[in-house]
This record gives structure tokens, C-alpha cells and sequence, in this order.
């Protein structure tokens, strides 16, 4: 009545008791690093190196896509398509484990899946993510139903299938690391091949659905390269986590790019360290699961990747709004001393009075004051205030951005008097020269009308 | 006691108990998840709360179920607010960032089974497959004793984690009914009506990691992905109100996972087969076979009733065609036409045309010529009177060329709505000029 409990392939070690274990050596590291560590290992890390840059050159696409998930439905879409080889060639009486059966089982299933997801999210009323979520849980359930048979089956090797949903990297045989490289390298050549085509689609489906090309074509082959490298990383990282490989890559690589060519490459590099990396560690220590270690690399790449990238990263970006903030509270303060007395000393109670009204609070303003005194945009003699050149430049102007923008948003667009200052307060600070001029010209010609008419 | 039945009882009542109530729970949720394309967000709960399980097993050292529920319920909850804050502040598209997030937390999970958990029995596997079938139940074998402290004792906890999480997720969609829906379809509108949106989205999200957590160990991961996603839409395909919505949701659920378990573990025998299936994954599938039924049958949004509903109108269109033709050959003074000049104006479906025409009494043949009925006159009359509403409107307020608006309004003639569509007569305009 109950289905036996699947046998899943961890290994058998004893946990905990063994945490002592000697650490390796510096030699056995850099042998290892410098694959000389046996043809095996070697093999193996080479394999998983270009699973990584396979990975992630065809994952840019699907990031610029926004089908990364898609990655994740396809991979689970894979089981059905395992288990069905498997009983397929069990019972035609070929060996059951036969490496290239079943990924050409798992690359059936895998590109049904992918159709079907496309044909569900055409109809209006279910969406993609929907549609994702549908197969990868329907497929994934026929999988598991297969496997459920499997088990009752006769034929004892079924234990090999359960390294297609963990992965094992360690079991790999050197004809399955050749294979997976072979399908690897198919992809990243052809995905370099078909750059133009994929950026053009990737960027611009309608314009290039225009222009003649093929694209529902180009789309298919983009989803066929992810299906043969979602299919060749099952033996490396399992199918739950060859997801990782194809999305965490191009997405910490879209920190530090804005460029394509330069995110395939960058996503190349940081998926193949992670292969290599995770792999290294996992010949080196014992109990380290290689496909785990290596997406746990790729991980530990995105959160550098998005705390440090220097434009997209987001301390760059805090401080660039912090920059920003200061730049406009400075701009503020210029400004109100500004228009109070351009040339006079401010007492230093006059200011504090004034900038309340803007919501400053005491203490704010006699810090930027020292701030700004320190900068020398304005001088402090004696508890007052007076700009210096340096500082009435910077107030005037921002006034005059001021005024512009309100009189263009009263003149052109529309908005009432007496709602204009608040907008205008934000981006008197951010109006380029090229725009000050731009505006100058515009409502001095609009004045210029009225005046022209008068007498 | 029938000897079947209490074979029933112990073997097959609890696990379809279980696989119904996180069916109902799952289905539930799942339908303000879909609403709010969210639907991946239980795939990646589901995933994420593995390292939460190792971890609370590593600090506390026990397999205590109160524990194993706080760590998975918390990593569920920092699986949401790591996917918000990649996606915010990392400003990544929100597939990738809960990509990211999913599956670096569960390759840490495989890592901590690895390195830590290995000796007890807390296996990957069996969080994602699930093993419904093998909650049995020891009851006496005298009815009367059923409901005794004894026997009731002797339910699995996970029985009663799942009751409990069907409870508390009926009375939150109770209570929060129209938080909930206006929350779901409109967050701006609802944060203007005083409802807070991101506290019913973080609320929501919560439940779903502890409805995930409850249902993982008694039916398993994958289950939990379909019913969250599957029964709410196949309910989205059948009706348009979110409570009819909820309700057909919930009734797809129940048949999905009682149907499944049926399938799995007692129809192969019913047939003589010695194999069982697993259960968690026939329910998967008949989740998905029902959703795949809706799809193609649904009466109002089925593609059958589409590609019918399309079918009807080309046939419209090309009746009305032939009678405009008609209309206008005989007003330059041709009562009928053959249906040989018919053919290039009519595409090559001028056969078509006319046998459809006929057959509902539109027009008459005479020999091998077609010419008017009288309905067939008043009905090519309407169509034009439609055609020149659509032509002057073009004209005069879209702001069509005029000799380009005669294309457009040829292709219009055949929509509008009902006050447009009364003949010249009826809405007293002047009589044709064209």
C-alpha cells in the first residue's frame, strides 16, 4: 500500500563525531587548485568550471527576459523525463543508469514543459508567474509519481537516480564530466554566435518581430540553450539547484554592467569561479556536497556583487542619495541666505529663526552651518553669518533655477501659483545647464510676446 | 467492526485527511497569492525553509515538532524579507531576486544536512516529496472507541498542526475579508482607505511560510507549490468574484486532493496492480488535470467558448459582408448578383457565405444568383447605418483621413453596441444617402 521511503544517495558517513577532522594542507590545496589531484578530480572540476560559464552566459538571457524562474520550472520539468528513460531503457534491457538516455529523457520533458508554460500564459487569464508555478508543480508531481514506481520496480539501480535531484558531483564518471562539457560548450558557442540575435530580442521583441526577424525561432533556441544546460548541470549541482547556476550569476553580474557583451562575460567569469571554487572545496573537504558549495559560492559573489558594485551597489547608491541630500540641504541653506542679504552678516539667531521655517531644527542648522563654513562657502565671524563669493554664486544660481522652473511650471504647465513652490523646491537642485538655458530662452521668448504687443 | 472499513481507517483516513486539510489551507492562501502575481512566492517558501529546519535541529539539538515549526516559520518569513530587499535595493527583477534567494538558501540547507543533521533522520527528500501514506493510525477495532482520549492520542501531531492551520487561515480570510481583497487588487487605494497594505501583504506572506511549514512534513513541498497556484487558478478560469472565487477554490482543492490519494494509493489495486503511487504526486497532478479541464471547458473564459465565440463572429462578419454587398449592388440597381462576382470580394468563402445566409433566411437564390430577404435588407441596412456612425466618428473625432477612415470603419461595422445597432428606421435618421 505505502511506497518505501526513495533511497536518496547522501553517503553514509557519521556526522558530528567526525567534526574533528584534520584540515588540509597548503600543498594539497594548491595541487588541488592547480588540478593535480588525479585525472578524476581533475575532470570533475574542469566540468563544473564550464557548467558555471556555460550557466552563466545563456542565464543573461533569461534575466533579460525576466524568465528566471522559467529556469526553475524547467528544471523540475526534467524528473518526469528521468524517470520515464530510466523505465523505458529498463525495459527494453539497456543499463539503466545510461548517462546520455537520460538526459535525452530529461531534455524531452524539460522542453514539453517549456512549451506548455508558453501556450497556459496565452490565455488572458493566467499569468506567467501562474503558468510557471503550474508546471513546475504538475510536472514535478508526474516525476514524482514515476519515481514512485521506479521504486517498485525489480531491476535494483534505481539508486542512481536520486543524484539527478541533488546532484552528486563526486559519483561523476570522467564519460559524464566529458559529456556535460561537450553540452556545455555547444551552448556558450552558441550563444556567443547568436549574440546580435538575442540581444535584439532579448531588448526589442516587437521592433525585431517588425524588422522579419524569426523571432518566435530565436526565442526557442534561447529556451532550447537553458534546457541543454539546465540538463547538463543535473549530474553537477542536481535539479533544484542548477536554477542557481543560471540565475545568480547574470544577476550579480548585472551590478557591475550595463553593457550585454560585458554581463555575458562577467557572468561567465563569476559562474565558472563558483564551479571551480565549490568543486576545489568539495575534493578538498570531506562531507562538503559539491553543488551546494558551489551555488553557496555564487551566493556569497551576488552579495558582494550587490553591496559593493560601484554604480548599481547599493552602499554606491546610498551614498550617491546621501551626496544628493546633502548637496540639496547645502543648496537650501545657500539659498535662504541668499535671499535674505546677499552681501550683509546674518546673525547667527536670524538664521537659526529661518531655517526653522523651512523645518530645520536648531541643531541641523548649526551643523551644516559648520559644515558649510568649513567648505568656505560661507565665513563665520562672531556667531553671524555672511556668504562668501564662492557661496552667494551658488545661492544666486539656485534661486534663478528656482524662479525658472516655477515660472515654466505656471507658464507651461499648468499648474496653479500657489502649488508651484513646493515641486519646485525638489528640483531647483538637479536642473542641468543645458536646461537652465533651455528655459531662459523659452520664457524669455513667451515674455517677449506680451511685451512686444504693449506700447 | 467490517474488516475493510477499519482498514480504511487506519491506513487511508489520515493520510487523506492531511492531504485535504493542506489542500484547503494551500488552495486558500494560494488564491491572494495568484491575485497578486505572487504565485512563486510558495515555490520559494517552500525551498527556503529547509535551512531554517537544520538550523533550529543544530541550535536546539532536537527533532521537537514546536521547533522544527519556529525555524522553518522563520525562514520562511526572512525568505520574504530577503526577496524584498534584493529586489529594492538591489533594484533586480523580482523572479531573479526570489531565484536568488530560494535557492542559495536551500543549497545552505543541503549543506547544513551535510555537515551536521546527518544522524537523524531529517531528510531533503522527504520535504519535498512528502509521504502522506504514511500517517498511519492504530484505532481499536470497536467503533464506539474511535473518538476515545486513547485513540485520538494516538493521531499523528501532524494532524492536528494542519487542523490548526486550516482554522487559523479560515478565520483570517474570514476576518479580513475586504482588507484582503482590497489589499490584493488595488494596494494604492486600499493604503487611501486606511487599510494597510503592506501589513496585509507581510501577514499574508506569514501565513503561507506556516501553512508551507505545517503541510511540508505530512504531504510535502511539491504539494504545497500546486495547491497554492493550481486550484486558484483553475477557480480565476470559472468564475469572476473573488468570494465565488474562493469558494470553487477550495471545492477544487478538496476534489484534487481526495481524487489524488484515491488515485494513488487505492485505484492501482482496484485494477489488480500491486504498485502504489505516491500520493503527494497524483494530487499534484489531479490538481493540475483540473486545472487543465477549466482551461479548455471553462463556459465563459475556456478556450473552447473562445474559439467558438471567434468562430461565430467570422461568420458573422462574413454574412454581413455578402448582405452589404447585396444591399449596395441593389441600390445601384442590380437586384441580385451571382455568386460568381461574389467570390473575389468574399475571399474565396462566398460559398460559405451564401449557404449561411440562407440557412438563416437572409437571403434568396435564384438559380446561380443571390438576392435580398427582407430581414436580410434590414439587417444589411443596420450594418451600414453602423458602418457611417463609425465613419463620421473616425472622421470628426479620432481625426481619421477621410479616405481612410472607409477601411477602418469596415472592420468596426461589425461591433457596436446595442444603440448604435438600431436600424435607421427605428432611431429616425435620415434615410441612406451613400
Amino acid at each position: 500500500m505505502t511506497a518505501a521511503p526513495p533511497q536518496i544517495g547522501h553517503g553514509h558517513a557519521p556526522s558530528l563525531a567526525a567534526a574533528g577532522e584534520p584540515l588540509p594542507g597548503w600543498e594539497e590545496i594548491v595541487q588541488t587548485l592547480t588540478f593535480q589531484r588525479g585525472f578524476n578530480t581533475t575532470t570533475v572540476m574542469l566540468g563544473t568550471t564550464l557548467l558555471g560559464i556555460g550557466a552563466g552566459v545563456i542565464g543573461c538571457y533569461a534575466l533579460l527576459r525576466k524568465r528566471s524562474l522559467m529556469a526553475d520550472a524547467l528544471s523540475h520539468a526534467t524528473l518526469p523525463g528521468i524517470a520515464m528513460a530510466f523505465m523505458l531503457s529498463a525495459a527494453i534491457g539497456i543499463e539503466g543508469k545510461s548517462m546520455l538516455v537520460l538526459l535525452i529523457g530529461a531534455a524531452t520533458t524539460g522542453v514539453i514543459g517549456v512549451v506548455t508554460i508558453q501556450a497556459i500564459h496565452r490565455h488572458p487569464r493566467v499569468r506567467e508567474d501562474a503558468a510557471i508555478g503550474i508546471v513546475l508543480s504538475v510536472f514535478f508531481g508526474v516525476g514524482i509519481v514515476l519515481l514512485s514506481i521506479v521504486q517498485t520496480m525489480s531491476t535494483g539501480s534505481q539508486g542512481g537516480l536520486s543524484r539527478f535531484i541533488y546532484g552528486q558531483t563526486a559519483a561523476m564518471l570522467t564519460t559524464d564530466a566529458l559529456l556535460m562539457s561537450a553540452i556545455t560548450l555547444i551552448a556558450i558557442v552558441s550563444a556567443v554566435l547568436l549574440l546580435k540575435e538575442f540581444a535584439l530580442v532579448s531588448f526589442n521583441e516587437g521592433f525585431a518581430r517588425v524588422t522579419g526577424w524569426p523571432v518566435t525561432l530565436i526565442d526557442l533556441l534561447m529556451m532550447s540553450l537553458i534546457v541543454l544546460v539546465t540538463v547538463a548541470g543535473l549530474q553537477a549541482v542536481g535539479l533544484i539547484l542548477v536554477v542557481a547556476m543560471l540565475i545568480i550569476p547574470p544577476a550579480a553580474a548585472r551590478f557591475w554592467t550595463e553593457r550585454l557583451r560585458w554581463l555575458v562575460v562577467i557572468a561567465a567569469i563569476i559562474g565558472g569561479l563558483s564551479g571551480y571554487l565549490g568543486s576545489a572545496v568539495s575534493a578538498l573537504l570531506p562531507r562538503k556536497p559539491a553543488g551546494a558549495v558551489i551555488v553557496l559560492c555564487a551566493g556569497a559573489v551576488f552579495l558582494i556583487s550587490m553591496l559593493l558594485a560601484p554604480r548599481r551597489g547599493v552602499l554606491a547608491q546610498a551614498f550617491h542619495r546621501a551626496a544628493l541630500r546633502w548637496k540639496i540641504a547645502r543648496d537650501h541653506m545657500l539659498e535662504q541666505l541668499c535671499e535674505q542679504a546677499e552681501d550683509a552678516t546674518i546673525p547667527a539667531s536670524q538664521v537659526r529663526a529661518m531655517m526653522r521655517r523651512r523645518g530645520w531644527s536648531s541643531l541641523r542648522t548649526a551643523l551644516f552651518g559648520s559644515v558649510l563654513a568649513l567648505q568656505g562657502w560661507v565665513s563665520r565671524k562672531q556667531g553671524a553669518y555672511a556668504l562668501t563669493d564662492r557661496g552667494r554664486d551658488r545661492g544666486q544660481r539656485v534661486s534663478r533655477n528656482h524662479s525658472l522652473w516655477e515660472q515654466y511650471l505656471v507658464s507651461y504647465a499648468d499648474i496653479a501659483p500657489s502649488h508651484v513652490d513646493w515641486s519646485v523646491d525638489k528640483v531647483e537642485h538637479v536642473l542641468s545647464d543645458e536646461l537652465v538655458a533651455e528655459l531662459e530662452h523659452a520664457l524669455a521668448v513667451r515674455n517677449g510676446e506680451p511685451a512686444g504687443v504693449a506700447p | 467492526m467490517n474488516a475493510a472499513l477499519h482498514r480504511f481507517i487506519e491506513l487511508d483516513l489520515l493520510p487523506m485527511l492531511a492531504g485535504a486539510m493542506a489542500a484547503l489551507t494551500c488552495g486558500l492562501l494560494g488564491n491572494y497569492l495568484v491575485l497578486r502575481r505572487l504565485s512563486l512566492m510558495g515555490d520559494a517558501i517552500s525551498h527556503s525553509v529547509l535551512p531554517g529546519l537544520v538550523i533550529a535541529f543544530i541550535v536546539t539539538g532536537t527533532r521537537d515538532p514546536v521547533v522544527m515549526l519556529v525555524g522553518a516559520g522563520l525562514s520562511g518569513v526572512a525568505t520574504v524579507v530577503i526577496v524584498e530587499l534584493i529586489r529594492r535595493f538591489g533594484r533586480v527583477d523580482p523572479g531573479a531576486a526570489m531565484g536568488v534567494t530560494f535557492s542559495v538558501l536551500f543549497a545552505l540547507g543541503v549543506f547544513l544536512i551535510e555537515q551536521a543533521a546527518r544522524q537523524v533522520d531529517l531528510d531533503a527528500d522527504c520535504v519535498l516529496h512528502g509521504q502522506p501514506e504514511l500517517l498511519g493510525w492504530t484505532v481499536p477495532a470497536d467503533f464506539g472507541e474511535l473518538l476515545s482520549p486513547v485513540t485520538l492520542g494516538a493521531v499523528p501531531r501532524q494532524i492536528w498542526i494542519l487542523f490548526a492551520m486550516l482554522l487559523i487561515t479560515l478565520a483570517f480570510i474570514t476576518a479580513l475579508f475586504k482588507e484582503l481583497r482590497i489589499a490584493s487588487f488595488d494596494p494604492q487605494l486600499a493604503t487611501t482607505q486606511g487599510v494597510h497594505a503592506g501589513l496585509m501583504h507581510y501577514l499574508l506572506m506569514v501565513l503561507v511560510a506556516a501553512a508551507t511549514v505545517a503541510s511540508f512534513e505530512a504531504v510535502g513541498s511539491i504539494l504545497v507549490i500546486a495547491m497554492i497556484i493550481c486550484p486558484a487558478v483553475t477557480a480565476r478560469l470559472l468564475t469572476d468574484r473573488l468570494g465565488s472565487q474562493l469558494l470553487v477554490s477550495a471545492i477544487a482543492a478538496l476534489i484534487a486532493a481526495l481524487g489524488g490519494y484515491w488515485l494513488g494509493a487505492l485505484g492501482p489495486s482496484l485494477v489488480g496492480s500491486e504498485i502504489s503511487l505516491s500520493a503527494a504526486g497524483t494530487m499534484a497532478v489531479l490538481a493540475g488535470v483540473l486545472f487543465g479541464v477549466a482551461l479548455l471547458a471553462s463556459p465563459r473564459h475556456g478556450v473552447i467558448t473562445q474559439i467558438r465565440r471567434q468562430k461565430h463572429l467570422a461568420s458573422r462578419v462574413l454574412v454581413e459582408d455578402l448582405l452589404v454587398t447585396l444591399r449596395r449592388a441593389e441600390r445601384s440597381g442590380e437586384s441580385s448578383v451571382s455568386v460568381g462576382r461574389l467570390r473575389p470580394i468574399l475571399r474565396g468563402e462566398a460559398t460559405r457565405a451564401v449557404e449561411l445566409g440562407e440557412r438563416e433566411r437572409l437571403i434568396r437564390r435564384r438559380g446561380d444568383s443571390v438576392e435580398l430577404s427582407e430581414d436580410g435588407r434590414a439587417r444589411a441596412d443596420a450594418v451600414l447605418h453602423v458602418h457611417r456612425q463609425w465613419q463620421s466618428y473616425l472622421i470628426e473625432e479620432a481625426g481619421y483621413l477621410p479616405d481612410h477612415a472607409h477601411e477602418a470603419a469596415e472592420r468596426l461595422e461589425h461591433v457596436a453596441d446595442a444603440s448604435a445597432m438600431n436600424p435607421p428606421e427605428a432611431s429616425g435618421s435620415a434615410p441612406d444617402r451613400s
